[in-house]
């Protein structure tokens, strides 16, 4: 048996957050608690998993407006569709893998086609559990990327999802949103002025030298690595891509077309295929913009179990990984 | 004459019982290791682990490929520290894996996966797959003429899922008599008590209706067990099977057996030995 001791798989419960980083415990619940106190046409519904997705402590402030639905994904989704045709405003909740992979006709059909204004938040977005492909929704934005009329957004912190809930609430028609729960960290409130708002790309630290392009969790690691580098010299910049869907093309040709010479880096907390790393590439292709350009994500692979940290580090999607690949292709 | 048919019931019971000491033995182990881990569900449906793997399964151990076995599909993918523990005290996997459950690289992974482990027939998890997996088993046992038969472990909470009724509705229709459910009510899910999270009962008289032979009974009892598997097996009727039952979350380990019931059972960091302490102390080995 090897001496070294070997990383344990993190729990359900694991937090991305580094050990003395600031976090917010359940931001989508209370979030969603606030906003339900301005609009009586909030409910929240879930499939056997508001522990799981912060919506308990929506369930605690207002449990006559809160509906569990039990484990039954599809029909989550097709009450949800039922609640938004009756005035109301459903937040309905899973986990991402089971959102996207068994309720998809579900939503295409019964939500999506008919613009109905329900609100999907889902738990366990791209590689944020160890437990394996059943539970790692590494390909969640590719399978909704192709739906018609559905709004996607991936929030990179607290500080976002506190913001996308009124936003969302604001927003007449369907959206998807990758939710990170539990302990989850602050990092936008460094940005002074930060406003989250759909559809809108924002520019949270600039530099010449590389432009990283990111959404969800990877804005975080995008901001330690520039962070990291700018102390050695490199000055990267970094546009926050919240929205998958739809996408804010204006800024982000502007922003790539400042300094033509700098490369381009995507990175997202999902597959290299069909996320936002692909749609940037097909706009500035389309746009006959020419740049360098890199995709920092996951593999094309049902990905492995075990601990977080190592996960992120064979992936790639680590602040360590993240800042190797930038060196590798930046002067 | 066989060896098995002059021990007395009194006698199969009695190994039956400390097969399922060891199980949750192991289970608890594991859980120590990582300080976590489904151990409520694990010490409930050791019962039913044993008389699965040691009174009715047909199993070879050192080939747990072997084209003869019956077929166990665990679509609870959370449950496979249970699973890994009846599998290490039926010898298919080392009791030394123990030591690296739910580590990096691990063959025993926290949910259940068939890449991983030998004996695990089907990825887990994603639930409401199991039953579905096991018409198309059994279809294709029947296809070879196969006389191996397809249990399936599944929960009470799978039986929210839509899937799993499609699967029930499609195995008596083809009169799979070579498919046997085996449903845990431990009346727990994520977010609460099954009861009340979304209330399946009468759940045996729903299976009835859909056309399965259908027994329930207190699941941590083995010889209501042993009689119930039995009869399922001894059965000429052409239905597919049901064994529905019920069990005790944290059963063996009184502390546990008393503590608030919860998908994910709280064990304090100190609690893991006195539970292995307790564990013994019920059986009587010191
Ligand atoms: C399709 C699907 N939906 C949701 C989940 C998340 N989940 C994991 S276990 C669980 C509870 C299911 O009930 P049961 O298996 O009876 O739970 P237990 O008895 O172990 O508490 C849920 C909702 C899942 N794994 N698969
Ligand atoms: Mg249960």
């Amino acid at each position: 048996m090897s001496a070294k001791k070997k990383l344990k798989t993190s729990a359900m419960i694991a937090s991305i957050a580094g050990e003395d980083q600031p976090t917010t415990a359940a931001p989508f619940g209370h979030a969603l608690v606030e906003a339900a106190g301005k609009n009586p046409k909030i409910v929240g519904m879930t499939a056997d998993l508001g522990k799981y997705t912060d919506l308990h402590i929506f369930a605690q402030a207002y449990p006559d407006r809160y509906y569990q639905m039990g484990m039954a994904e599809q029909l989550l989704m097709m009450a949800g569709a039922g609640m938004a045709r009756e005035g109301f405003i459903p937040f309905v909740t899973t986990y991402s893998v089971f959102a996207s992979r068994r309720a998809y006709d579900f939503i295409c059909l019964a939500i999506a086609e008919e613009k109905l204004n329900v609100k999907i938040v889902s738990a366990l977005p791209g590689l944020t559990t160890g437990y394996g492909p059943s539970h790692q929704a590494t390909e969640d934005i590719a399978i909704f990327r192709g739906m018609p009329n559905l709004t996607i957004i991936d929030p990179c912190d607290a500080v976002d999802i506190e913001q996308s809930v009124q936003a969302m609430v604001d927003f007449d028609g369907p959206v998807y949103l990758r939710l990170l729960r539990g302990k989850v960290p602050r990092v936008l409130d460094r940005f002074e002025g930060y406003q989250f708002e759909i559809g809108k790309a924002k520019r949270l630290l600039d530099g010449e030298d590389a432009l990283i392009i990111s959404s969800g969790l990877m804005t975080m690691r995008a901001i330690e690595a520039a962070d990291e580098l700018r102390e050695k010299g490199t000055n990267v910049a970094v546009l926050h891509c919240a929205t998958i869907k739809p996408l804010d093309t204006d800024t982000i040709l502007a922003e790539v077309r400042r300094y033509p010479e700098r490369p381009v880096f995507v990175a997202e907390n999902h597959s290299i295929i069909g996320g936002l790393g692909e749609s940037i590439a097909s706009l500035l292709m389309k746009e006959g913009v020419s740049v360098k350009f890199n995709q920092i994500g996951l593999p094309d692979e049902f990905l492995d179990a075990g601990a977080l940290p190592t996960l992120h580090d064979r992936y790639g999607i680590s602040t360590k990984e993240v800042i190797k690949t930038l060196k590798q292709h930046v002067a | 004459m066989s060896q098995t048919a002059t021990v007395s019931r009194a006698g199969v019971i009695e190994v039956l019982r400390q097969r399922a000491y060891k199980i949750r033995r192991h289970a608890l182990r594991m859980g120590e290791v990582q300080g976590q881990g489904y151990v409520g569900q694990a010490l409930g449906i050791a019962d039913v682990l044993a008389v699965s793997y040691f009174h009715a399964l047909k199993l070879d151990p050192k080939n747990p490929d072997w084209e003869g076995r019956d077929r166990f599909l665990l679509s609870i993918g959370h449950y496979a520290i249970a699973l890994y523990a009846a599998l290490i005290e039926a010898g298919v996997i080392s009791e030394e894996e123990i030591e690296d459950y739910g580590s990096d690289d691990s063959i025993l992974p926290m949910s259940g996966m068939a890449d991983y482990t030998p004996g695990m027939e089907i990825t887990g998890g994603s639930l409401g797959h199991g039953l579905g997996i096991g018409v198309g088993m059994a279809l294709g046992l029947k296809r070879k003429e196969s006389t191996s038969r397809i249990f399936n472990l599944l929960s009470d909470g799978e039986l929210n899922e839509g899937s799993t009724w499609e699967a029930v509705a499609s195995a008596a229709h083809w009169k799979l008599d070579n498919l046997i459910a085996i449903v845990d009510v431990n009346d727990q899910q994520a977010d609460d008590r099954s009861s009340t999270v979304l209330n399946y009962e009468p759940i045996a008289d729903k299976w009835v209706a859909f056309g399965w032979e259908t027994y329930r009974v207190d699941g941590n009892d083995l010889e209501a067990l042993v009689e119930a598997f039995d009869s399922a097996l001894a059965s000429d009727s052409n239905k597919p099977r049901v064994i529905i039952c019920d069990t005790l979350m944290g059963r063996g380990v009184p502390f546990l057996e008393e503590r608030d019931k919860n998908h994910f059972i709280r064990v304090d960091e100190n609690e893991w030995s006195v539970a292995l302490k307790q564990l013994d102390e019920v059986y009587g080995v010191q």
